[in-house]
This record gives C-alpha cells, structure tokens and sequence, in this order.
C-alpha cells in the first residue's frame, strides 16, 4: 500500500517540486508579514498627537488596551471565515456526496474552533484590564461561547457515528442547522443588546465595529486590515496542510481495510 | 399532506396505546415543579426568577419527551418501512405535528400546575404570555424533532441529544424567556412585539429548514 503513493509521486515529482517551491515561498512571506505585525502591533508607540507613520493616536478609553485589535479581532474574523468555509463545504458534501468535501468541511471547522478559542483568550485577557474580571458575561461573550458551544458539540456528534458516509452527512445536516443560528449570534445580538464590548448598542464611540469608526487613525486601519489578511492567510495554510494530512490518511484507512 | 397526517395518526394512536412519553413526561414535570417547590418554600421568590424556571422545565421536559419519536422507530426497527410507505418530507411533517400536540398539551399541564402551585408567578399581561407560549412550543418542538432526526442515527443517543439542542435552542429561550418576563412586567403587546417577530422568523427558517435537511439525515 506504501508502494502505490511512492509511485504516483515519482511520476509526478516535477511538478511536486515546483509546487512545493511556491508553498516554501508562501511560508516565509507569510511569516515575515506576521512577525511584522506582531512587532508593529506591539511596539509601535501611542502618542497625542502623531506626527511619523508609525505613531498610533491614542483612542480614549482604550489606550495602549487598544493593540488587542490587530490580534484579537482577526482571530475572531478568522474563526468566521472557518466556519462559513465549514458551511460551504458542508453544503458541497451534501450535493455531491463526495468524502473529500467533508475532510475540508471538518478541519475547517477544527481550526475555526481552534481560532475561536484564541479569540476568547485574548478577549478575556483583554477584558481583565479594561472591564476588572476575565468573564463578564457581555453579549459578546455569550455569543462566542455559544459558538464553542455549537463546534464542541459538531466534534461530539462526529464522534458518536461511526460510518464514514453517515457521520459526513449528519454532521453536515448539523453545520448548516448551526450555521443559521450564528450569524443572530455574531452580528445581531451583540449589537442589539447594550453591553460593554466596544461596538455594542451605547458606546459612546458609536454602534458597529471599532475599525469603521473614526477614532481609528489610517495607519492603524491599514495595520488591521493587514493582519486580517495575514490571519486569513495564515488559516488557509494550515488548512491546506491538514486537509492534506487528512486525505493521506484516508487513503490509508483504505488500503488497510481492503 | 394526507401521508402526513397519517404518520401523525399512527404515532397518536401507538401513543395512547403505551402512553410511553405521555405518562413519564407528566412525571417529570410534576417531579420538577416539587423540586423547585421545595428548594424555595422559605423564600419569596420573584416572578421573574420563575418565568426563567418555568422554561426550565419545559426544556428539559421537551429534551426528555420529544427525542422518543424518532429512537422508537430505530428501537422498533420500523425506520426501513416508513422510508418504503411515505415520502421522507410526509414524515419529517407528520412527526412535527404530533410533537407539536404532545408539547402543547404537556406546556398546558405545566402552566396550570405552575398556576396551582406558585401563586407569586403573576401574570399581568395574558395576551403576551399565551402567544409567548404558543410560539415557544411551536420553535421548540419543530427544532427538537429535527435534532432528535440526527440523534437517532448517532451511538450515543441520551446524553447527545441536550448538547446537540442548546446551542440551537439558546436565541429561542432568550427570547422567550424576555417575553415572559415581559408578560409579568406587564408590558404593552407593541414592546414585546420585538420577540415575536424573532420568535416567528425562528419558526418559519427552521421549519424550511427541518423540510430541506431530513431527506439527507433520515437516509442511509
């Protein structure tokens, strides 16, 4: 069984290689665009009045908290784009009930839990400085730990069927029943609902997001955006891989079994 | 249509031939509503505390009650012969309807029990408080069957059914939670009609839902 994939990959080594190129390419540039961030999202100074491109203004009541936004944001914009991505490819499933759509469809969903959990993480190490305790119950709050809530058990029901075809397809049934209850979660309830998270319903800064409001200075909305992008990239890269690693071991699975 | 009502039929009538669910689910209720009896018999309680708890008790009583309809059929073994007699939509709507009938009486039992028992839970506006009801037993039952489709075809049947449902269920008992508590306040109907809308926007995508989804769910 070893033998077959050893063969299709000497036939196609070439073109392996060259692919392999551009993904080593892809790594680096996308691990130089983060620890740029990172950097610039953490060392770039806050100052009253900024004179030089890489001084941030201060925005009140935020202050130096406010660098949580090139970090905690994307990860929460991430796990979204995950878990639509987990939709999309449940929905594929479903119509061509093809198995490799549901390996996407789950690792998606993995790392959007994954993403999800880093996103509650720093929110709440957020929130201890600016709110006084790491849980408060925000709407926001409540909302992301549905979303964990409804991934957990995604992950639960996975583990409760044991045939191949019979999990993709119940699990999918269930990504899409979830999916119609996330966006309430993400984009209705923590703005209809007054709460403490900035953006809500009552902020002083105005309702909706932080990055569309005007206390943001450009140079910080570039920097956002940028590490929204870098974030998302970085998600399809690790998605990509374990989508690979995936299909490899179902190919194995196979072989054993026949 | 007509297959449908007889699929409800067929599950009223196996039902009043056991009274399976009826009898345990009455139980249940009447065990719960003690429960919460005795554990605050000293104090006053305020009405608002108990329009949270009354829906408590009817989602742990749904979770209880309305998962049976689709495990009966797998424990019988009588899925493959429902899958030949009917079209799949015909039985998603027919077992709808008699969960539907089964958590309306059983949220009625519960309501006039409550009623007997809890004379602080007053309520000042009925209006909003039987359409609050009303709505609420028709999201919750139409969501439960759906996941209770799901849950008859997984191992572990019990304790996956309540994880699967909450998430699903939170926005509706959030918001059916606020209409009671807004029925005890005694708000006007055009304040509460906020919750109704989300209640009815609820029920008709999950219903859609429910109609699209079984087809892949109930076959193997």
């Amino acid at each position: 069984m070893g033998k077959t994939i050893q063969v299709q990959s000497a036939t196609f080594l070439p073109i392996f290689f060259f692919k392999d190129l551009q993904h080593t390419f892809f790594k680096y540039l996308l691990g130089s665009l983060i620890t740029f961030i990172i950097i610039a999202g953490f060392a770039f100074p806050m100052v009253p009045s900024p004179q030089h491109w890489y001084e941030f203004p201060i925005i009140p009541a935020l202050e130096e908290k406010a660098r949580n936004i090139f970090f905690h944001v994307p990860t929460a914009w991430v796990s979204v784009v995950a878990f639509l991505t987990s939709l999309v490819y449940a929905v594929q499933f479903l119509r061509t009930k093809n198995l490799d759509n549901d390996i996407k469809s789950v690792t998606a969903a993995g790392l959007g839990l994954m993403f999800c959990a880093l996103a509650t993480v720093t929110g709440a190490i957020w929130a201890k400085f600016n709110w006084g305790a790491f849980w408060n119950w925000d709407p926001r709050q409540t909302s992301i730990f549905i979303l964990l809530l409804i991934y957990a058990a995604y992950f639960a029901l996975r583990s409760s069927v044991e045939n191949e075809e019979k999990r993709a397809s119940l699990s999918a049934a269930y990504s899409i029943i979830a999916g119609l209850t996330v966006p309430f979660f993400i984009f209705i309830m923590p703005r209809i609902t007054a709460g403490l998270h900035p953006g809500s319903a009552g902020d002083s800064q105005g309702k909706g997001p932080l990055f569309e409001s005007k206390a943001m200075a450009t140079n910080m909305r570039v920097l956002f955006y940028v590490s929204s992008l870098a974030f998302v990239a970085l998600f399809y890269w690790i998605w990509n891989l374990r989508v690979k690693t995936e299909r490899l071991l179902l190919h194995v699975h196979e072989n054993v079994s026949s | 249509m007509k297959s449908a009502i007889a699929i409800f039929l067929k599950d009223v009538r196996s039902e009043l031939r056991t009274r399976y669910a009826l009898n345990a689910l009455l139980m249940f209720v009447v065990t719960t509503i003690t429960i919460i009896i005795f554990a605050i018999q000293s104090e006053n309680p305020s009405p608002f505390i108990l329009a949270g708890i009354l829906w408590i008790v009817v989602f742990f009583a749904s979770m209880s009650g309305l998962s049976r309809t689709f495990v009966s059929e797998e424990e019988r073994g009588t899925t493959l012969l429902l899958q030949l007699s009917v079209h799949s939509s015909a039985i998603i709507n027919g077992k709808i309807f008699f969960n539907v009938v089964l958590l309306l009486a059983l949220n009625v039992f519960t309501v006039l029990l409550y009623f007997f028992f809890l004379p602080e839970f007053f309520i000042r506006n009925y209006a909003i408080f039987l359409l609050t009801m009303a709505l609420g037993t028709f999201c919750l039952s139409v969501s439960s069957t759906l996941l209770a489709a799901i849950v008859a075809k997984a191992n572990t049947k019990g304790t996956l059914y309540p994880v699967l449902s909450f998430p699903i269920l939170l926005p509706l008992l959030v918001t059916v939670i606020d209409a009671t508590k807004l029925a005890v306040e005694g708000a006007t109907f055009t304040e509460a009609s906020g919750n109704f809308q989300i209640l009815i926007s609820y029920l008709i995508t999950v219903f859609i839902i429910a109609n699209l989804l079984f087809d892949v769910i109930w076959k193997d």
